[in-house]
């Protein structure tokens, strides 16, 4: 295992690429994940807003 | 059932078919991912001699060819739709192409690290203007000139086809990428991208970086569809489609 994480002393280069691929990586899942809350939030006001004008 | 082509062009029927396929190229993401690196990091040998000796940093070229790939490839697929939208004038198209670009810009960046960070090991060096890298980072500039240039136009369909054109015009940048080896014959001149052929590679090596290329590209499709459902959404807020849609998802 030790032997694994080492990479014959290149530890440093290796696993700074995959760290830094499922960095980016699921940061732009869980963006995405965001954004969609953020625009079913902005519909569902709207959808409120309007059910609100109807029974005035 | 024989439905038109053109069915699926309509953001209101796509919305749907787009979520439910996500998940299932999520999940072909996750599974071909984890296989091709166990098979990258264990079936592999720890160093390789030959012309172009290299010790164990090499395993760094599964993430960097495959994001390299998918950065040129991206591209393509961003100029495709571009194209379509303009020809057809189909606001799908136009949706696609902005949900595609931010995934291949994050491809990009991610092809200049892990070079950056296989150079400095294999060549000395976390940068050279070599052709290949400096066309690369232009194609990283070319992804964030159109993103920019399509947040910084408000009107929605202008911001569309200004967007379009650059992307076609950035086009030739890929084309350049690729045949941007400097040196075809290593023993006159010192390259840093040398010519190289599928038939050369370790079949196991060739194994781990072909299925890490087809998991970014299975995780790109995700990450469009996802994005391309939060745009369609933006904007067609207040039509009756989003509301009855949203309805029957079960979002309040």
């Amino acid at each position: 295992m030790m032997e694994f994480l080492a990479q014959g002393g290149f530890a440093f280069y290796v696993w700074s690429c995959y760290g830094m691929a499922v960095l980016l990586l699921a940061s732009e899942i869980l963006a995405l994940r965001k954004r969609r809350r953020t625009i079913l939030a902005r519909v569902g006001r709207l959808k409120r807003m309007r059910d609100a004008e109807e029974q005035a | 059932m024989k439905r038109h082509w053109f069915h699926f062009s309509a953001p209101s029927t796509f919305y749907s078919l787009a979520g439910r396929m996500t998940p299932w190229f999520l999940a072909l993401a996750v599974i071909t991912g984890l296989i091709s690196l166990y098979w990258g990091f264990f079936e592999t040998p720890d160093r390789l001699g030959g012309s172009n000796p290299q010790k164990e940093y090499y395993r760094i070229i599964f993430v960097h060819v495959g994001s390299a790939w998918m950065s040129m490839w991206l591209y393509v697929v961003v100029a495709g739709w571009s194209a379509l939208g303009l020809v057809f004038n189909t606001r799908l198209s136009y949706m696609m192409a902005v949900s595609v670009a931010p995934t291949g810009a994050i491809f990009t960046f991610l092809a200049l690290f892990t070079g950056a960070f296989w150079g400095k090991p294999s060549w000395g060096t976390w940068w050279d203007w070599d052709p290949r890298l400096t066309s690369e980072l232009v194609l990283f500039f070319l992804y964030v000139g159109y993103l920019a240039l399509h947040s910084a136009i408000d009107d929605a369909r202008r911001a569309d086809r200004a967007a379009a054109l650059l992307a076609i015009v950035g086009l030739v940048m890929v084309p350049v990428i690729f045949w941007s080896i400097n040196c075809p014959d290593p023993n006159q001149c010192a390259a840093l991208h040398q010519r190289s052929s599928m038939s050369d590679i370790d079949g196991n090596i060739l194994f781990g970086m072909l299925g890490l290329t087809f998991a970014f590209w299975m995780y790109s499709f995700a990450t469009s569809f996802m994005r391309v459902r939060s745009i369609i959404l933006e904007r067609e807020a207040d039509t009756t489609w989003v509301a009855e849609q949203l309805q029957k998802e079960g979002v309040r």
